[in-house]
């Protein structure tokens, strides 16, 4: 219920909001939880495994209980923390893990059985028959033990990504975060202040106490406004910092536009460099362990205090507190000023502090919780005995956790303080960070604004900045006065994970039967195991090991926090790289007109390129990649060459780096020549091929595949910046700078000589030759080179004249009876002339294996030539490049099929080979392939199996030259 | 993660190609075990390391990166092959 006059929301002003599709209204500054509980709505879902309901138990990143999806259709958001989840109008939110409905759930059903379901249950009870895991047991227990459900479809929300670099980041915007930031603000420093919350002053905003004389929450709105107004400070509100990572580097989230309507993007996933940290997460308060601890209506004591003094909300009317330390009786206190019924304070400490406004009943202890869908009655016990009275709401204290975590995810362990009965981080556990306040174990305001000051000089004066004097506002002192209480013994469930339904029992259990070890023990039992990743519950869970097994604490020790923080969408995380911003796209400068002509693109590497230039009539890819074939065999062909790798090379020493990197001799090209390169790895297998056009004395231009071009650049640089320093040679990629077309086909020649207004005779342009020629006025340059086997000519122009060319040339050479071809057509032609291709020089393919091993020069080293020479890799036995054609009833070819002999049974070891290339030839009019056969060239003739079991396909072949069409290559020559 | 480079820097490391540790090429007549050692087989130092990075996304220099593969400290970046060409 709300309670007039507390809270800081905008009660002029309301909002409707949907749960579980009933209406409900609540202000500007609320929660989904806050305006539930003022409704009186307890119940907000039900837990993981034996399906009780669930309430909210904290108003914080840490609850456990009360996940929801909020939104709907394809922007429904499962598993969100309805403490976290701002109010916005007409926000829909739906209840989980129910079904029919969250008040009638037929797998509450599993709540009966749980005797059935203790520690260990799934590795225990699914284990056999072990087929039965995969098909029956699995898909049962996901369909049950859901939490939230994805939506399906695409999401439609956009999250951003960002970078930030700063020299302090302070983490937490409680009283040490505020001092720290103040402290080295005015130091200089270039600072980052970022809180989860949507309002500074972390535990002050929920706390009723003065800091300097003001309101708390109203002293951190002050420095806060303070901070902003610095040129040096940037605030980020809203921000969880999830992870700590090498050098500095922390991981943030900041929600932005959250679940409001509208536009921008839902969430920012931050990446912060900074060059120190203080860390100042403040500490989540913990619950005692008792029997039905799980009702909705129980919550931590300081969740009930900031309900009622932020939001203004009572969750309960008759509110009973259940605590073992001091601060828990503000909860009693506050609630009294308010107006609220407290029926006491029960104190496990027999010397509890009494009140004048409340009750208190020292050495007490909560043992039963009574209601059905909601508390309405506990039992406590006293040393006279049993007690049981109505209550709405309990709220509990087992004494607070500093929130470590950041400090863990670098691999450190935190430290054990039997003084406060807390783990503490353990100092210096992340290089560069400070930890300062009640993540540091100091529990009062006072404490927390002098460590967060101390933090701050300490990360100041390592930067070399000078820190200015701080006076530290007069503020709290009190703090703790705690005492060791776990888990209240008893019969009955006592909950410990309430996501993951994890009992001090079963905990026990896990001991019992040796799993000893804390990160046993979690896994045994999945304590921690849920969103929540047991911040709520492991520091009991492992107190309760300690104790059942006969160590302490410190010996027990925790298990590993990793990041994330708190959960984090994928979608955040992969923030702009959906859909078409996944990769970069690289577009020739024939795109335009490409796509016009409805060819269907493929990507080649980050490039895009034709598959197919459809024409009207014709239905499938194949007649088009016919059609184009014979454009090349029969008249002329265009195609846009640009993608290739293309490395211009320069300077007396070029001539040398060539003859390093490739096998062949390349010093002795002559200029106007180009000459075709195989270069290997140093591991002596084949990394590319291409050609080399020797332009001028001291200047190549080399040209690699498209899918190796940034290989073949890193390599050269390798080579001239590692291997070769000493050589006078520059190399820089320019296969952006030209655009490149290939004119292929018997009419190609004419075709050059009507552009280029000029004649090439055979003469001045042989086969493999290359210069430079005037395209319209625009110096461009034409290498005779051919991967069709047709005579063919590249011709290369500056880009920004790419486009008018590839016009010009297709113009020309559809008034020639020819056109464009695409990739598949392309594919074809170098297939029935046997050129090779990344399917062929796949990694594990050398030299000798494709039948170039002569290719590897006598006269000179080259990179990859003395492991070429391994006798493994110069066997004859090896699997070498050899031609297929079908000569059965079978005419189908598949690549990635294997060969065996004819007779021999189909087992591994009779594998004799594997397809790497195949296509129909309409040239030759039937399938043709290339593979890699063992002794393949001297077993032309032979016939083989082809083999394709994922196909069922069985095809019978003849084992024929890889070079199926004009195998003397006059065609090129001509 | 942030390399140092020389050149342009301080980067993020996704901006780099990580090549392995730096080595010197045998020559070609060093024997069969030489060559074995510098392909194939690579110490595995818990500590200070010395690696080949290329800055693919940056200037595309071959960069030496002093780090260390237990605190993953890096300690320095200069460019490889500096010192020969001087
Ligand atoms: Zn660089």
């Amino acid at each position: 219920m709300r309670i007039e006059g507390k809270g800081r929301i905008d009660r002029s002003t309301w909002y409707g909001f949907t749960f579980d599709g009933v209406h409900y209204e609540g202000h500007p500054g609320d929660t989904v939880a806050s305006a539930l509980l003022a409704h009186d709505v307890r119940m907000v879902g039900r837990s993981f495994k034996y399906h009780r309901p669930r309430g909210i138990l904290t108003a914080g990143s840490a609850e456990p209980n009360a996940l929801v999806t909020v939104g709907s259709g394809a922007h429904a958001s499962p598993n969100e923390r309805a403490t976290m989840v701002e109010l916005t109008p007409g926000l829909q939110v739906t209840s989980q893990n129910r079904w029919p409905s969250l008040g009638f759930d037929v797998l509450s059903v599993n709540d009966l059985a749980a005797p059935f379901f203790g520690a260990g249950f799934y590795y225990k009870t699914f284990m056999w028959p072990k087929a039965f895991w995969e098909k029956v047991y699995e898909p049962a227990i996901r369909r049950a033990a859901g939490l939230g459900a994805l939506s399906g479809v695409t999401d439609p929300e956009e999250c951003e990504k960002g970078f930030r670099f700063c020299d302090v980041l302070v983490i937490g915007a409680g009283p040490a975060g505020l001092m720290a930031a103040k402290l080295a603000a005015e130091a200089g420093a270039d600072v980052i202040l970022a809180d989860e919350g949507t309002e500074p002053g972390g535990q002050l905003t929920a706390e009723v106490e003065e800091i300097d004389g003001m309101a708390a929450h109203e002293w951190a709105a002050k420095l806060w406004a303070e901070l902003g107004a610095m040129p040096n400070v940037r605030l980020m509100l809203r921000t969880t910092v999830t992870g700590a990572y090498d050098q500095g580097t922390y991981g943030a989230l900041e929600r932005l536009r959250g679940h409001a309507t509208g536009h921008g993007p839902r969430e920012c996933f931050w990446r912060i460099a900074a060059k120190r940290a203080v860390l100042a997460a403040g500490s989540l308060e913990r619950p005692v362990a008792f029997r039905d601890n799980d009702r909705p209506g129980i919550m931590t004591a300081g969740a009930v205090r900031a309900y009622l003094n932020r939001w203004g909300v009572s969750p309960g009317r008759n509110v009973t507190v259940f605590a073992n330390n001091d601060d828990a009786h503000r909860t009693a206190r506050d609630l009294v000023m308010a107006g609220v019924k407290v029926n006491a304070v029960l104190d496990a400490r027999h010397d509890a502090p009494k009140s004048d406004d409340f009750a208190v009943i020292r050495g007490a202890q909560v043992c039963g919780s009574h209601g059905r869908k909601g508390l309405d009655g506990i039992t406590y016990r006293t040393a006279s005995g049993e007690t049981t009275i109505m209550t709405d709401c309990l709220a509990v204290s087992g004494g607070w956790n500093p929130t470590v975590h950041l400090t863990c995810h670098m691999g450190g362990r935190p430290v054990w303080r039997d003084d406060i009965l807390a783990f503490v981080p353990k100092p210096g556990a992340i290089p560069g960070m400070v930890t300062a306040g009640a993540c540091n174990g100091a529990f009062s305001t006072a404490a927390c604004l002098a460590e967060g000051v101390a933090a701050a000089k300490q990360a100041v004066e390592d930067l070399g900045l000078t820190a200015p004097d701080v006076t530290l506002p007069e503020a709290g002192t009190e703090a703790g006065g705690i005492f060791p209480l776990w888990a209240v013994p008893g019969k009955g469930r006592a909950w410990l994970d309430f996501q993951n339904d994890v009992t001090v029992k079963d905990v026990k259990q896990a001991a019992t039967e040796n799993y000893q070890s804390v990160e046993h023990m979690k896994r045994y039992t999945t304590q921690g195991m849920a969103t929540d990743q047991g911040k709520m519950s492991s520091v009991a869970a492992l107190a309760i090991l300690a104790d059942a097994t006969g160590r302490g604490i410190p010996e027990t020790g925790t298990t590993t926090f990793r990041p994330p923080f708190s959960p984090i969408s994928i979608g955040a995380l992969g923030a702009g790289s959906k859909g078409s911003g996944f990769a970069p796209q690289r577009y020739t400068t024939s795109h335009a007109a490409t796509v016009a002509r409805n060819a269907p693109m493929i990507e080649a590497g980050l490039w895009y390129r034709p598959s197919y230039f459809p024409q009207a009539g014709e239905t499938t890819w194949r007649q088009s990649c016919d059609r184009e074939v014979g454009y090349v065999r029969n008249a002329v062909g265009i195609s846009d060459v640009t993608t290739l790798g293309k490395i211009d090379i320069q300077g007396p020493d070029a001539a040398e780096l060539l003859d390093i990197v490739y096998t062949g001799l390349f010093s002795t090209l002559k200029v106007g020549k180009v000459r075709y390169g195989l270069m290997l790895r140093e591991d002596g297998f084949v990394m590319d091929d291409g050609t080399t056009a020797r332009l001028g004395e001291n200047h190549y231009v080399m040209t690699t595949t498209t899918a190796a071009a940034g290989q073949v650049m890193a390599h050269l640089d390798f080579v001239t910046q590692v291997l070769r320093p000493d050589l006078d040679v520059s190399v820089i990629s320019v296969t952006e700078q030209w655009a490149q077309f290939a004119v292929a086909g018997p009419k190609s020649r004419p075709l050059l000589e009507d552009l280029l207004e000029t004649t090439l005779t055979a003469e001045d342009w042989p086969f493999m030759s290359c210069g430079p020629v005037t395209v319209g006025g625009v110096t461009g340059r034409l290498f005779r080179i051919s991967f069709s086997g047709e005579q063919g000519w590249e011709i290369a122009v500056p880009a920004r004249y790419g486009a008018s060319l590839f016009d010009a040339l297709v113009a020309r050479a559809e008034a020639m009876g020819g056109g464009l071809y695409g990739m598949e057509a392309l594919n074809v032609l170098r297939i029935e002339k046997g050129f090779l291709t990344h399917a062929e020089l796949h990694g594990r393919t050398t030299a000798f294996d494709l039948g170039m091993g002569r290719m590897i020069s006598a006269k000179k080293d080259c990179i990859g030539k003395v492991m070429a020479a391994r006798e493994g890799l110069v066997d004859p036995g090896r699997a070498q490049l050899v031609g297929l054609k079908p000569v059965g009833e079978v005419q189908q070819l598949v690549s990635g099929a294997h060969l065996f002999r004819e007779g021999a049974k189909i087992e591994p070891e009779n594998d004799q080979g594997y397809v790497t290339s195949v296509c129909y030839s309409p040239t030759l009019g039937h399938s043709i392939g290339l593979a890699f056969l063992e002794r393949g060239p001297r077993r032309y003739g032979e016939k083989i199996r082809m083999i394709d079991r994922t196909k069922g396909l069985e095809t019978l072949c003849e084992v024929v030259n890889p070079v199926f069409f004009d195998p003397e290559g006059a065609r090129a020559r001509d | 993660m942030r390399i140092p480079c020389p050149i342009c820097g301080p980067r993020d490391s996704r901006e780099f190609t990580y090549r392995g540790a730096a080595l010197d090429r045998p020559a070609p007549d060093a024997g069969a075990d030489a060559w074995e050692d510098y392909v194939h087989l690579r110490d595995n130092p818990a500590g200070p390391t010395l690696d080949l990075w290329y800055h693919h996304a940056g200037c595309a220099s071959w960069l030496k990166v002093s780090r260390n593969t237990v605190t993953h400290e890096i300690t320095g970046a200069v460019l490889a092959g500096a010192e020969d060409k001087a």
